[in-house]
């Protein structure tokens, strides 16, 4: 059946648009979406666990249907648009943060390519400015929110959006020296081929790339507005920031797209830092038993990938248990006046040490 | 190019997915209730004026010319990153300098007070 579908479209647009599309259908709706509903859950269970309390436990058994029930009234709620907000974008804006968020999973590889020609690689695309490409579509959220907050015509969204902008345009200067360092000793902006290099260099580049790492995440929070850089949804001071106007679905889009934004920072994280898919220490072949040889090599890759993604989510929702807002103009400090002298250094120190060596 | 296809596929499914999404909503949602609800949220009262017709601080302009200056910079950056091992110490020394100018910049910047919010 399948060889008949590849005559029929041609090899080009099998592989290339059909294949994917499976693949993608797959990501979707068996990773991203449920990752997504049961990470809202994880985080209020975890969160109520560390300010001794239960967190949600009334919808189904220790509140496991507590993310349905969430996506159901979010579906029923009454969906308003404010009657001076500019239709138009006002409709837009949240699909402009969902979207890119996403789409940034096309070059994020779970697993290794295939083996041998014809088989299935563990990523949807392997193009070789990845990084690149991720960069820019992260960068697209930023309009999403100015987007949001201006065209509520509210004043609580005008600020928030104005904020929010401010903010995650500061801080991607610093990520994006970050992420030339370890480009520097990656030296590929292909995403497999990043990963393929911590493997020769038998090491993680977190290790010679702490300063570069710690940069890389510290802004990673502040881009997806989490805690302790929550401020353009400061609950205190702005109500709810650009996403004040903001009711049901396209709420949930918001919502959607602050989440997969965590995700995405983590995978990147993950493949850029601590070793893709590949188990702890792949050269060492006493630890070879963490590679599960009984199962098969796909599936262990993907287990490994998730399990370091999941450790990162665990951080983002620790962080936010643990440590009080920013000031406004604290969080400017922090970006203009340490991280962009840091990172600037920490890509001085690493062609230094890649010329010397 | 046949690399790049998939990404226009996971964009097409992306706006597949938004839409379909947003028509769901749009069949399920309840009815509202009318007009008092759809004014722009002011804790209770109503708006005497709207937010589009404020104006706001200048710094978030000086903050958006300075990301500008410096994004430019790390496009500048990505591509000597990775060509880093054929550029050798001939790259490593242009790319000082140039990093230099900036920070030159950098520091004037911050000697005039730019980066000071408030």
């Amino acid at each position: 059946m399948m060889e008949s579908v590849l005559e029929l479209l041609g090899p080009e647009l099998y592989y290339g648009a059909l294949t994917p599309a499976l693949k993608i259908a797959v990501l979707l709706f068996v990773g991203i979406l449920p990752v997504i509903t049961y990470l809202v859950l994880a985080e209020r269970k975890i969160l109520g666990y560390i300010q001794v309390r239960l967190g949600p436990n009334r919808v189904g058994p220790w509140g496991l249907l507590q993310p349905i029930a969430d996506v159901m009234k979010l579906l029923v709620k009454e969906d308003v648009i404010p009657n001076r907000a500019i239709r138009w974008a006002f409709i837009l804006a949240p699909c402009l943060v969902v979207g890119p968020a996403f789409v940034i999973f096309a070059v994020i590889p779970v697993g290794p390519p295939a083996a041998e020609p014809g088989g299935l690689d563990l990523f949807i695309t392997d193009v070789n400015v990845g990084l690149l490409f991720i960069v820019a579509m992260a960068t697209i959220a930023v309009y999403g929110l100015i987007i949001g907050g201006w065209s509520s015509n509210s004043k609580f969204s005008l600020l928030g959006g104005l904020r929010s902008a401010a903010q995650m345009i500061s801080y991607e200067v610093p990520q994006g020296f970050a992420l030339v360092a370890a480009l520097l000793l990656a030296g590929s902006m292909s995403m497999v081929g990043i990963v393929e290099a911590q493997k020769a260099a038998g090491v993680w580049f977190v290790f010679p790339q702490f300063l570069g790492f710690f940069i890389y995440f510290v802004a990673g929070v502040a881009e997806s507005n989490r805690n302790p850089f929550d401020l353009p949804e400061a609950e205190s001071e702005l109500v709810a920031g650009y996403h004040t106007e903001y009711s049901g679905m396209r709420f949930a889009l918001f919502f959607l797209g602050e989440y997969a934004n965590m995700i995405v920072i983590s995978a990147v994280a993950v493949t850029l830092y601590f070793g893709g898919w590949y188990r702890p220490f792949p050269n060492v072949e006493a630890l070879s038993f963490l590679d599960f040889p009984f199962l098969p090599a796909g599936l262990v890759a993907v287990f490994w990938f998730a399990v370091k993604v999941f450790a990162f989510l665990f951080v983002y929702i620790w962080f936010r248990g643990t440590f009080p807002r920013y000031r406004f103009d604290q969080l400017m400090d922090l970006g203009w006046k340490w991280m962009i002298p840091l990172a600037l250094l920490n890509i001085f120190l690493t062609a230094l040490f890649k010329l010397v060596l | 190019m046949a690399n790049y296809l998939p990404i226009l596929v996971f964009i097409l499914v992306a706006v597949l997915f938004l839409a379909a999404s947003l028509i769901a909503a749009r069949l399920l949602r309840d009815a509202g209730m009318g007009r008092t609800n759809r004014e722009p949220y002011e804790c209770g009262n109503e708006p005497e004026t709207l937010a589009l017709d404020h104006r706001f601080s200048i710094r978030y302009y000086l903050i958006a010319v300075l990301f500008v200056i410096f994004d430019v910079e790390t496009v500048f950056l990505f591509p000597w990153a990775v060509m880093f091992d054929q550029l050798a110490l001939f790259g490593f020394i242009e790319m000082m300098i140039f990093i230099a100018i900036l920070v030159v910049g950098y520091i004037y910047v911050w000697k005039r007070g730019a980066l000071n919010w408030a």
